[in-house]
């Protein structure tokens, strides 16, 4: 099994475009109140790392 | 190291529009590189002008950032005096096919060491939104306000009939195969080609009423398809993306250190 | 020995002889006339020695190229006339502003546009100073024999290498094309300017672009040790871009400053009977040969006449021309175009009033007759 990862997220990186949240498989990740990426599910997370290479700002790392 | 070890962070966040695909381009080509091992020293990356060409601003190598389109004339330079040196281009698509397209078909014939990664956006971003070599027939642009009348080039056409030895196609929805290719393309030895479509939701997206960022992406998932596969025989409009060619040809630096051999002899 | 180092040469070849003698190792180019035999020597001549010789795909490449290969460290040049000269401009100026020290040779021909090819003009000195956009000093020189051609070849790869700057060194078709005696230095007789490298060490900040308090800023090859930015944008110390006014105005002066700060080290001429001259020429290139041929002709027959020959066209060396010319009663700028020179050397001296020209703007070579036939106009001795 993988090892499951967590989320950091830059937020001063961050500008809230919203590919992370719209293509997580798992629909785990939102965007704030701010407009900034924020893991809501954390539990639904698989830890597949698309939202870290997808993200155009390198705003989200999984460690 | 981690992916922030190759930039230089003071300079982030980036200059670059929420959700353009630029961003995605050097996050994956940082995560390449990363997996290659390769050392900082020993990477030159020279870029031209254009959104795409501040790329080279945001990482930690030897940067070059030059005039626009003639990124690859001032790269063929530094690498005929360096072979030893890795050089990566990254250019745009108006810079690599417009102002620079004798350069890049100059240096796919020459089959010189380097690998030219054009982000491909179809549109003049900087500038806001004029029509390039790559908005193809119809598109709308600043200045097409009544549709485009210039056809497209279709770059892994062009990089093919050159004679680039490696040549790609990915997108920014497709990252995993992104890493891939632009691993095999680094480390090709000779000139290599990687188009990314690339979206630019602020011109490209809003002009052609695509939409955002995810609805550009979500338009490269469903409009592009894997080389060979079978829907592109049902629909040929569909793009085609992976390795179209990856071969040996004698490359240009290699060559000319046997003309130097050959001249030393007297 | 001696024999050996004795040529019977074009002005071409003799600038190629003067830039391996400076030490060039790279070349990139595109074949033009009057310039061609350059590109062509160099060809055969720089893998004999290890070094680089590229043909690019166009004239704006060939600049291009040579800064890229500047910037690890090697000696870079390329050449060309006219049209091409045009096209190189942009990349010029990137040179100015990246400060990246290369050669770039111009055989001046004939223009606009495409011209007279094959013949002889001096059209280019007004766009080697402002060929390219925007406020910036520019250094350019030129020679009038194949002896000076090889000897300012030399020096320009010495001002490029000490101030950081891309030197345009102006021939024109008859320098060029020309076949004489040359005779070549033996290593070390004439003194080279080798690139200064940073001492700064691995892992501590290096400024690529603060200067000195002598004003040089050493540099740091690319594929070594420091890794930083060059750009064509306004920049800092370290070469990021910035619109900061404060930096923008301060890297402005140091650009131009470092050039115009060093008129006198960097005026080259010859002077020729000035001491008593009542008339003085002042010509340069192929040209300053018919003026000179005038001069000792008038000589014996008694005339005050005296030539002042530049080599240093830029930056204009005005201060040392007003002083030179002080007590002629009239100067005759002898070239082959408008009356480029000329305007500059109305500028510096003290009454532009006596200043005349002598110029030949048809593709023939200016020669001794017709000097002498606009110098009995100007004498009033009638045509």
């Amino acid at each position: 099994m993988k090892k499951k990862k967590e989320h950091r997220i830059n937020r001063e990186w961050c500008k809230g475009c919203g590919i992370c949240v719209e293509f997580c498989p798992k629909e785990v990740l939102v965007l704030d109140e701010e407009g900034k990426v924020k893991v809501e599910h954390p539990d639904e997370c698989i830890s597949c790392g698309l939202c870290e290479m997808r993200c155009p700002d390198i705003a989200i790392e999984l460690v | 190291m981690a992916v922030r070890d190759y930039l230089r962070e003071r300079f982030m966040p980036h200059i670059w529009c929420p959700g353009c695909g630029n961003g995605i381009v050097m996050n994956n080509l940082i995560r390449a590189i990363e997996e290659l091992g390769w050392n900082k020293n020993d990477i030159v990356m020279v870029t031209g002008i254009g959104c795409s060409a501040r790329i080279s601003g945001y990482l930690d190598f030897h940067t070059l950032h030059t005039i626009h389109g003639r990124a690859l004339a001032f790269a063929t330079g530094l690498k005929l005096a360096r072979p030893e040196l890795n050089v990566i281009v990254p250019m745009g698509d108006g810079d690599a096919t417009a102002i620079g397209g004798n350069h890049l078909i100059h240096a796919a014939r020459r089959n010189i060491d380097i690998a030219a990664i054009i982000m491909n956006n179809q549109i003049y971003g900087m500038t806001g939104g004029q029509y390039s070599p790559l908005s193809g027939y119809g598109a709308k642009a600043t200045t097409a306000p009544y549709g485009n009348i210039d056809q497209a080039f279709d770059i892994v056409e062009l990089a093919k009939a050159s004679g680039a030895t490696f040549v790609a196609r990915t997108t920014t929805y497709h990252v995993k195969s992104m890493i891939e290719i632009f691993e095999k393309a680094l480390t090709h030895k000779g000139f290599s080609v990687v188009e990314v479509l690339t979206q630019c939701p602020t011109y490209y997206g809003r002009k052609n009423k695509i939409g955002d960022a995810v609805d550009l992406m979500n338009y490269f998932k469903d409009r592009t398809v894997p080389i060979g596969s079978k829907k592109k025989e049902q629909d040929p409009s569909l793009i085609e993306r992976g390795v179209f060619v990856d071969e040996q040809k004698p490359e240009y630096c290699s060559e000319y250190a046997k003309v130097i051999e050959r001249a030393s002899k007297g | 020995m001696v024999e050996k180092n004795i040529r019977f040469v074009q002005g071409n070849e003799a600038c190629v002889e003067g830039a391996l003698y400076a030490g060039l190792n790279f070349f990139a180019g595109y074949p033009i006339t009057p310039s061609t035999e350059i590109a062509e020597l160099l060809s055969l001549r720089l893998p004999q020695k290890g070094g680089k010789f590229i043909q690019m795909e166009d004239e704006i490449a060939s600049m291009c190229a040579i800064v890229g290969a500047s910037l690890t460290g090697l000696k870079a040049m390329t050449a060309t006339s006219g049209p091409g000269f045009s096209l190189k401009q942009e990349a010029i100026g990137y040179a100015v502003m990246a400060e990246i020290p290369c050669v770039i040779v111009n055989v001046q021909r004939g223009g606009p546009s495409t011209g007279l090819p094959t013949k002889v003009s001096q059209g280019d000195i007004m766009q080697a100073r402002w060929g390219t956009h925007g406020d910036h000093a520019i250094v350019a020189l030129t020679a009038s024999n194949h002896q000076d051609v090889f000897k300012i070849t030399v020096e320009a790869f010495n001002i490029a290498e000490t101030f950081r700057t891309p030197v345009i060194l102006l021939f024109d078709e008859v320098v060029g094309h020309m076949r004489e005696k040359l005779v070549i230095p033996e290593p070390g007789e004439i003194p080279l300017v080798e690139r200064l490298r940073t001492s700064v060490p691995e892992g501590t900040d290096y400024h690529p672009y603060l200067p000195r308090e002598d004003g040089r800023l050493p540099m740091s090859d690319f594929g070594g040790v420091h890794r930083y930015n060059v750009t064509g944008l306004m920049h800092d110390m370290w070469g990021f871009p910035t619109d900061n006014p404060k930096v923008a105005y301060g890297l402005m002066r140091h650009l131009i400053d470092k050039i115009e700060g060093h008129v006198q080290d960097m005026t080259h001429a010859k002077e020729f009977f000035l001491d008593d001259a009542e008339c003085i020429f002042i010509s340069y290139g192929s040209a300053a040969r018919s003026a000179l041929h005038v001069v000792e002709n008038r000589r014996a027959r008694g005339e005050r006449l005296g030539l002042l020959e530049l080599q240093t066209l830029w930056p204009f060396p005005a201060d040392y021309v007003r002083e030179r010319c002080e007590h002629a009663k009239y100067i005759i700028v002898v070239e082959m175009n408008m009356g480029q020179v000329l305007q500059e050397v109305r500028k510096a001296v003290d009454d532009p009033e006596k200043v005349f020209l002598a110029n030949s703007i048809d593709g023939t070579f200016i020669t001794p007759t017709k000097i002498r036939n606009i110098l009995r106009v100007i004498q009033g001795k009638g045509v």
